[in-house]
């Protein structure tokens, strides 16, 4: 004798946004802390040292923020018009800014006034960085030059002015005290070489330049301007690898994750997308209510800063391992430990005789009450709308489905109803629920008319599957569109491909949904 | 069975051999055995161990029933539409006595009260559908054959169906129902009463009787109807005081009543595969053993009525405890309506693989003609009712290894209500059995009609191709898993192909795997599997290709190719032109996948051909003139364990490989040669000898003893020269065979004391030296063993 076996419940694919270990981790974020700035946010620096305070940039001042303080921990305020790139020294003491009024100003962290004054850039100064050694600054400006300064003597000593338009951006190494990149809206990057007296490397962007990035081994270089960012090899002596267009607007700012693995970029199309740096592909994407103009992760990724046009930072800080666990799991009541090991941790000793126990199936109502036939009952006590399906299903499997639809009174009747207008458009459930709610429409014929919340349904569900139609036609309408595309697209071939089938499937779908759908409502309409 | 030089053509498969007359009624004999009628022979079985322990064979026709003899319970009767009872010895297996009655005889009757007489349903002798109940007079005679001339004519007019007769409380009267008419034959009275029922009831339903069954204490006849009913009457040997209490439980008709031998319980079966018992008084109690797997068509209780038997349309019997829990299932071949997979065999177990019970796939090995599992594939609750669409598994395919199987499974309540499932299983190393790997639903649009897997055994991926009726052939491939949720990989759509809108039919891959044949029409297009490209197209016109198949081995460069205009066509795949071409209509083409050798079997005139032929020369090697009956829908070369070493041109293409071929009315049949059937024969009348050495070691060695003196008296010229144990060769084999490698003890131990025996022609001396030799063959032995 055989055991029941129930009712399988299909699984039905998943809509939308396919979930990858990577929208797991990028997911792993709390809601986001927002702090209103002055002005556009420019810049975001994170300290190199413990605890990783960030310097932002906006408008005239440079904030400090702590890692989860939501107030400034220190502000530098002393500039005469808008501060640019506050960036940190590798050892987190000294902070140096780039000024509207072409002066920069290289401050401790601790006091409030700059500690030197490096003048001698015509116009705004965009750019600023420590070299690796730690005693230069290098600046870039609009000026078209970019120098070097000793920060002891606070002279100049070296300008370089082969860029032909301003410098908007540019990164030092961190391997090699004499090499710093820079990004013009000229177009190009250059890499130059303090021990010589012009640049090394030239490499043609096609766009202003607006982002440049060094990736940690210092081999690869990443730039972003206009809508492209592309990736450079410098062994290879600047030779373009990739060149990815995933933003429909141009592209600010450029960020790796901790690991490496990851590249971000933030756009003004107010997106900032995730790439994958082995096959470049967008694995993640994250969403934000105005353009980003800078962008900043913490170390370990613990927490990712933007800062947009409309001077709003926006903080978003990584779930600890609990609260993230806490989500998924919602924590049900068990029975208490006591309870559960009853009698399990009795070890038998050596002359026992061990009699098993069956091992007990347990049956869902549902299938308890079609294991007895009862099969009105068993369509009442299906609650979920996969299940609810997968039961119509069977009961049609077993040809009852028609005795379980009827001799339902109003209220039954008018939840099953319910039902069917809530679920019978997915289109999952349509090649189920199409026939089913035929069915009901022959059966509670001769009742219409005698109760108005049936009646109402009724009406509604008419009204639906007018939409329905018409959402369907247009449907169609497109697909023919696109038909014609691509039959002009694609050379004719004696074999359809994939793609192409796929549409052809599509469209044979819809065309048996449109039938179903007018059929139905032919009946609908004979009834009402 | 037909004769053809030393090639025999056999029959496989499990308790009833014919699919059309499914294991007649099963009846106990004491609580150890169950006999069985099933085919030409009776069968009778081990209640406890399932096994089958004799093969009672002499009848040369259909077995139509079994019966206990009533004075002697050792013995029982056996009838068959030879026109013959038979009286056999089951325990022994051994023919008592013939008794020729000259008609066909459809069921069998005794009383206890009735010694000498028998009663038999045979058709009254001018009219076939009419049938007569006779009792026949027993002559008493020593002979062997006896012809039993004394007939007297009971009944007339009664049903042919073994269930609706049957004899009263202590033989008083003997019950029969026909149609609407249930008729009582007193025998003290000597005259019949009959009670009508009208056809229809009130509510519709049929009252038509099925079957009968009388109460063995009790005045009381239980019968079941077609709608389901069970209706008890008493007081039937008034003519209008009868009365009769109607039970419904059952929603179809009933198929078989059985009282148990006390008359406490009455048990009913029908379609809906349900046991019920219901308690003779109180019948609102009822006993339920449900899913028993398939309609059950007789219901046979113990003597003693420890054990009930049911038995099934699917080929199978259930034994029943009294306290409804089931003990044991005899299972053969689970034969159905059709064979709508193919017959295919399982690269690991060696099984044939074909449809089972409903939804399922058996696993059925062919060297122990044993069925060793059934898979459920379809893995829905099965619903017995008449009528119902299920899913059907209608197409398998295993790759090369057995490490996949993919299935499709249908169900079709409308034309354009179409549901199709094609589900891939990996095999499980752990469990040793298929696992649901994918679950593809609606893989094409229209119904299936042929699948295949990539039988190369170099590439890495396997790739499954199936060919559907909408016009596509679909590719589907094993890809990892993309996605963090899912555990492994799954299988997925590779690549869907097409043709000029044509519907494909037919699709075979190359034996390296390189090319893929798919027919579209009467169009063979050639496609590479590695780009999906189409290189060729092959075209016989006029008529539509019916099989495609590559040459195997040496003749892996032919693709042979069968149209329904009575054309067998081979094209060389180097020249893609036509190598030959042959005018046969064939019905169905197979390839030997162990040899190069190609079967193709053609229908004409009610008669099956089998023509073996190799692809390179268009003569063929072997052919069979009408092997059976009816066209032969599905067959398959199943391997061979161990490589047949026949020189004859004709035995030469079954040295790899059997084939195995089924037959339109569900008939499983082989081909055999005359060695391995010697052989064969052989090897069980060594069973037979060693299955008669049942009892006690001691009595079996003086029985045997006794059985042999006479013989070997003559030979003890031999017995001198074989004086010491060691010195047999039969022994020094058995101690140089290694342990592992040997039957069990027990089995060899008589044979092997036996092989030990010197047999002495000193009659005085006999009994003591016997002894003594069996001391010392038992130490030698003992210690040898230690």
């Amino acid at each position: 004798m055989a055991s029941f076996k129930p009712t399988k419940i299909p699984i039905y694919p998943k809509l939308g946004e396919k979930v990858t270990q990577d929208t797991v981790y990028w997911k792993n974020y709390k809601a986001p802390v927002q702090i209103k700035e002055f002005g556009a946010v420019t810049n975001i620096h994170f300290s190199p040292v413990a605890p990783h305070n960030y310097a932002v940039t906006a408008f005239t001042r440079i904030h400090i923020y702590g890692p989860f303080s939501q107030e400034p921990v220190k502000s530098f305020t002393r500039f005469k018009d808008t501060a640019y790139c506050g960036r940190y020294r590798s050892d987190g003491q000294l902070l140096v800014a780039g000024c509207e009024d072409s002066v920069v100003r290289l401050f401790d962290v601790s006091g409030k006034v700059a500690l030197r004054m490096f003048k001698g850039h015509t116009k705004a100064v965009h750019v600023t960085d420590f070299t690796s050694e730690r005693y230069h600054i290098f600046t870039g400006s609009d000026d078209y030059t970019c120098r070097l300064w000793d920060i002891p003597n606070a002279t100049e000593l070296n300008t370089y002015q082969e860029h032909t338009d301003y410098i908007r951006c540019g990164v030092t190494s961190k391997l090699n005290r004499d090499l710093f990149i820079t990004g013009s809206y000229d177009h190009t990057l250059k890499l130059f070489d303090a021990r010589v007296d012009k640049s090394v490397i030239t490499m043609d962007h096609g766009q202003p330049v607006e982002s440049v990035l060094l990736y940690p081994s210092e081999g690869l270089v990443v730039s972003a301007g206009g809508r492209y960012v592309k990736v450079w090899d410098l062994l290879k002596g600047g030779q373009p690898l990739v060149s990815l267009k995933n933003h429909h607007k141009t592209v600010t700012s450029l960020c790796l994750s901790s690991n490496g693995q990851r590249l971000l970029s933030a756009s003004l199309d107010r997106h900032v997308k995730v790439y994958n740096t082995t096959n470049f592909r967008v694995v993640h994407n994250f969403d934000y209510a105005a353009s980003v103009l800078s962008l900043a992760l913490a170390p370990d990724d613990e927490s990712i800063i933007v800062g947009m046009t409309n001077g709003v930072l926006s903080i978003k800080h990584r779930k600890s391992p609990e609260e993230s666990k806490e989500v998924s799991h919602q924590q049900r009541r068990r029975p208490s430990y006591r309870v559960f090991v009853k009698g399990k941790n009795y070890m038998p000793k050596q002359d026992d005789y061990l009699v098993s126990k069956p091992v007990r199936e347990y049956l869902t109502k549902y299938d308890k009450h079609l294991k007895k036939f009862n099969i009105s009952k068993a369509l009442d006590s299906a609650l979920k709308p996969e299940v609810t399906v997968a039961v119509i299903k069977e009961l049609d499997r077993r040809g009852t489905l028609k005795n379980a639809l009827a001799g339902r009174d109003e209220k039954a009747l008018s939840e099953l109803l319910h039902f069917i207008t809530k679920n019978m458009v997915d289109f999952r459930f349509a090649p189920v629920l199409v026939p089913a709610a035929n069915m009901i429409l022959d059966i509670y014929r001769s009742v219409i008319g005698q109760s108005p919340v049936v009646d109402r349904q009724l009406l509604y569900l008419q009204d639906l599957l007018q939409k329905e139609i018409n959402y369907q036609q247009e449907l169609l309408d497109v697909l023919g569109m696109l038909d014609t595309l691509f039959a002009s697209s694609v050379p004719r071939k004696e074999l359809l491909s994939q793609p192409h089938s796929d549409s052809f499937m599509l469209f044979v779908y819809f065309k048996f949904k449109t039938k179903n759908s007018k059929e139905i409502k032919k009946k609908g309409e004979r009834n009402i | 069975m037909v004769e053809h030089g030393d090639i025999r053509v056999v029959h496989r498969g499990g308790i009833a051999r014919y699919c059309r007359f499914l294991c007649e009624r099963g009846i106990f004999c004491c609580c150890r055995f169950l006999l069985c009628g099933s085919g030409y022979e009776v069968k009778v079985f081990s209640t406890s161990t399932e096994e089958c322990i004799h093969d009672l064979r002499a009848h040369t026709d259909l077995v139509t029933g079994v019966l206990l003899r009533p004075s002697n319970h050792l013995q029982a009767y056996s009838c068959s539409t030879d026109g013959t009872v038979r009286l056999w010895d089951y325990t022994d297996g051994i023919l008592i006595k013939t008794y020729v009655i000259g008609y066909p005889i459809y069921s069998i009757y005794t009383s206890a009260n009735h010694s000498g007489v028998l009663f038999v349903v045979t058709p009254t002798s001018d009219k076939r559908s009419e049938f007569q109940l006779v009792a026949v007079h027993l002559p008493q005679s020593g002979d062997q054959l006896v012809e039993a001339r004394e007939f007297s004519a009971v009944l007339s007019d009664v049903s042919s169906n073994p269930a609706a007769t049957s004899f009263g409380r202590g033989g008083e009267y003997i019950a029969s129902a026909k149609g609407l008419q249930l008729e009582v034959y007193f025998f003290k009275k000597q005259k019949p009463y009959r009670f009508f029922l009208k056809e229809d009831n009130k509510k519709g339903g049929k009252n038509t009787f099925t079957c009968l069954a009388c109460h063995p204490k009790d005045d009381c006849i239980a019968t079941g109807h077609e709608d389901g009913k069970i209706r008890l009457w008493r007081n039937f040997n008034h003519k209008k005081e009868y009365t009769y209490t109607t039970l419904h439980w059952h929603h179809s008709a009933v198929s078989s009543l059985c009282f148990t031998p006390e008359g406490t319980n009455l048990l009913s079966g029908g379609i809906e595969s349900v046991l019920v018992q219901w308690r003779y008084n109180q019948e609102s109690q009822r006993d339920f053993l449900p899913r028993l797997g398939a309609a059950i068509t007789h219901i046979a209780v113990s003597p003693d009525g420890a054990l009930f038997c049911t038995s099934h349309s699917d080929n199978k019997i259930t034994i029943i405890r009294s306290s409804i829990q089931v003990s044991a299932v005899i299972q053969g071949l689970v034969k159905g309506d059709s064979v709508r997979t193919d017959l295919m065999v399982d690269p690991r177990s060696k099984a044939l693989v074909l449809n089972g019970k409903p939804g399922h796939l058996q696993f059925y090995s062919l060297q122990r003609d044993k069925l060793l599992y059934n898979l459920d594939i379809v893995q829905q609750e099965y619903i017995h009712q008449s009528g119902l669409e299920q899913f059907e598994v209608v197409k398998a395919a295993f790759d090369a290894y057995g490490n996949w199987l993919a299935t499709v499974e249908e169900r079709k309540q409308k034309p354009t209500e179409l549901e199709l499932n094609l589900k891939l299983w990996a095999f499980d190393e752990q469990t040793q059995s298929f696992m649901l790997n994918t679950t593809i639903s609606a893989p094409h649009e229209a119904r299936i009609t042929a699948m295949c897997f990539c039988h190369s055994t170099d590439s890495q991926t396997t790739v499954l191709v199936s060919v559907s009726k909408d016009g596509h052939f679909k590719a589907w491939q094993l890809a990892p898993a993309t996605h963090t949720e899912d555990e492994g990989p799954s299988w997925s759509c590779d690549f869907v192909g097409a043709y000029h809108s044509l519907v494909p039919e037919c699709c075979c891959f190359s034996a390296d795997g390189s090319l893929l044949a798919v027919s579209f029409q009467e169009v063979v297009t050639v496609w590479s599997p590695a780009s999906w490209e189409l290189l060729t197209t092959l075209s016989q016109p006029p008529g539509a290709i019916r099989n495609l198949c590559f040459g195997q081995l040496t003749c892996s460069k032919y693709l042979l190719g069968t149209t329904d205009k009575n054309l067998l066509c081979c094209w060389n795949l180097l020249t893609c032109s036509l190598e030959w071409s042959t005018s046969m209509d064939v019905s169905l083409l197979l390839s030997d996948p162990f040899s190069e050798n190609m079967a193709a079997f053609c229908c004409q005139a009610g008669c099956t051909d089998l023509f073996v032929f190799k692809p390179s020369e268009p003569r063929p090697l072997f052919s069979h003139k009408a092997v059976c009956l009816g066209k032969v829908t599905r067959a398959v070369f199943a391997p061979r364990e161990k490589m047949l070493e026949s020189c004859e041109e004709t035995s030469q293409w079954l040295n790899h490989s059997q084939l195995y071929f089924v037959t339109q009315y569900m008939d499983l049949l082989t081909f055999t040669t005359k060695a391995e059937e010697d052989r064969l024969m052989a090897s069980s009348k060594q069973l037979v000898i060693s299955d008669s050495v049942a009892m006690t070691p001691f009595s079996v060695l003086l029985g045997k003893r006794s059985q042999q003196e006479g013989q070997e008296a003559a030979s003890s010229l031999l017995a001198e020269r074989t004086q010491l144990p060691q010195g047999s060769a039969a022994v020094r084999e058995l101690l140089q065979t290694p342990a592992h490698v040997l039957p069990s003890t027990s089995f060899l131990c008589s044979m092997f004391v036996e092989s030990l025996l010197i047999s002495v022609t000193d009659n005085r001396k006999k009994g003591r030296t016997i002894y003594n030799y069996f001391i010392v063959a038992q130490q030698h032995f003992m210690s040898k063993i230690e």
